[in-house]
């Protein structure tokens, strides 16, 4: 439900202020312009992920991804305990840690798709398990913030990169706050039934 | 740094290669069997993809993000955030290219190694497109209950900012 909430209201949102600020026209025009840069995104990231998704399948074959989930099953079986001894779940996700610590997003997408699929048990509500997944996945926790240094660089930092300590950090605090925010959250409302 | 950033792929797709086929993969059609499971996946985040930026360019436009963040900017000075970030905080959940847009102006205004073009930096290198990540998890899976998947990674979002402030503040001085 909360997907059509936040929807609904930052379409109603948007008519309001686009009337406030006399943008109504804009506003119509825009609606389609979004639908068309989704296609757009889903077309110019197809390659990649289709590409990602081949590697992955590659290293599931060869027995590396089940090493990669050997070598990160003591932080993830903490994160996710109820899939400690689950290879189909394990195998990706440490596939889709390791590829958003490189700072490969487009590749940490469809293998974070492959093990959100292997812990989904059916039906159209999210587990505690994949909202921690997806909460993950939406903190960054890149080592290497390749497109921001690049940006710096063009506009003529001295040292582009000297800024990777501080993004160590926020990124550290971000991800423990999302993983603290689902334990939480997950307990409340579970309370609240 | 940049030059290792650009060998890693190359050098991962070879690794991996040379390694399945010494463990006798058939490399080319595991590529190709992976790969058309990636098109099904596309296939299905497209229709969640196409809701969610349909809203999110209504938003842009109707102006919604300057009137927030000129509502904001008084509340932001409290807890030691630079007011000039804030449209960048507003925009960096729901767009990626919009928040790189505008972090890219922040730090090419007020210089890239200044307080507010550091801060810009390490906000734009430590978060993520939360919303886009929850439609692309979500959507390819037809979840539509989503529980406390986005109040939980918008608090990783506000914390991740609130620590990117005081990060700079702290390693770079004010």
């Amino acid at each position: 439900m909360a997907m059509s909430l936040i929807w609904t209201a930052m379409v109603v949102l948007s008519l309001l202020c686009a009337a406030a600020t006399g943008r109504l026209d804009a506003l119509a025009a825009s609606a389609l312009d979004g639908a068309a840069a989704a296609v757009e995104l889903c077309l110019a990231t197809a390659g990649a992920l289709c590409l990602w998704s081949g590697v992955l399948e590659v290293m599931r074959r060869a027995g590396l991804t089940g090493g990669l989930a050997r070598l990160l099953r003591p932080v993830l079986g903490l994160l996710f305990p109820a899939f400690r001894r689950c290879s189909a779940v394990m195998e990706p996700l440490a596939a889709n840690v390791s590829a958003n610590l490189l700072g490969l997003g487009n590749a940490a997408t469809p293998m974070g798709i492959r093990a959100a699929r292997a812990m989904h048990r059916g039906g159209d509500a999210a587990s505690d398990e994949l909202c921690m997944l997806v909460v993950c996945n939406s903190a960054s926790i890149q080592l290497i913030p390749a497109t921001v240094a690049g940006v710096r660089a063009a506009a003529g930092a001295k040292a582009p990169f000297d800024i990777l300590p501080a993004v160590w950090l926020a990124s550290a605090v971000s991800v423990t706050a999302g993983i603290i925010a689902a334990k939480l959250f997950s307990r409340l409302g579970r309370r609240r039934r | 740094m940049n030059f290792l950033a650009s060998l890693l792929v190359p050098l991962l797709l070879a690794g991996v290669a040379l390694f399945a086929l010494h463990r006798r993969v058939d490399v080319y059609d595991a590529l190709t069997a992976g790969a058309m499971d990636g098109l099904r996946v596309t296939v299905r985040i497209l229709p969640a993809l196409v809701g969610l930026l349909s809203a999110v360019w209504m938003l842009r436009a109707s102006g919604a993000l300057e009137l927030a963040a000129a509502a904001l900017e008084p509340l932001l000075l409290h807890v030691g955030l630079p007011p000039e970030t804030v449209a960048l905080m507003l925009v960096r959940p729901v767009s990626g290219s919009g928040a790189l847009a505008i972090g890219a102006e922040l730090i090419d205004r007020y210089g890239p190694d200044s307080l507010v073009g550091r801060t810009a930096a390490v906000m734009l290198g430590s978060s993520e497109t939360t919303f886009y990540t929850i439609a692309v998890y979500f959507g390819g899976l037809g979840i539509v209950r989503t529980r406390h998947a986005v109040p939980a990674a918008l608090c990783a979002d506000l914390a991740g900012f609130l620590a990117s402030a005081w990060a700079v503040r702290l390693l770079f001085g004010s």
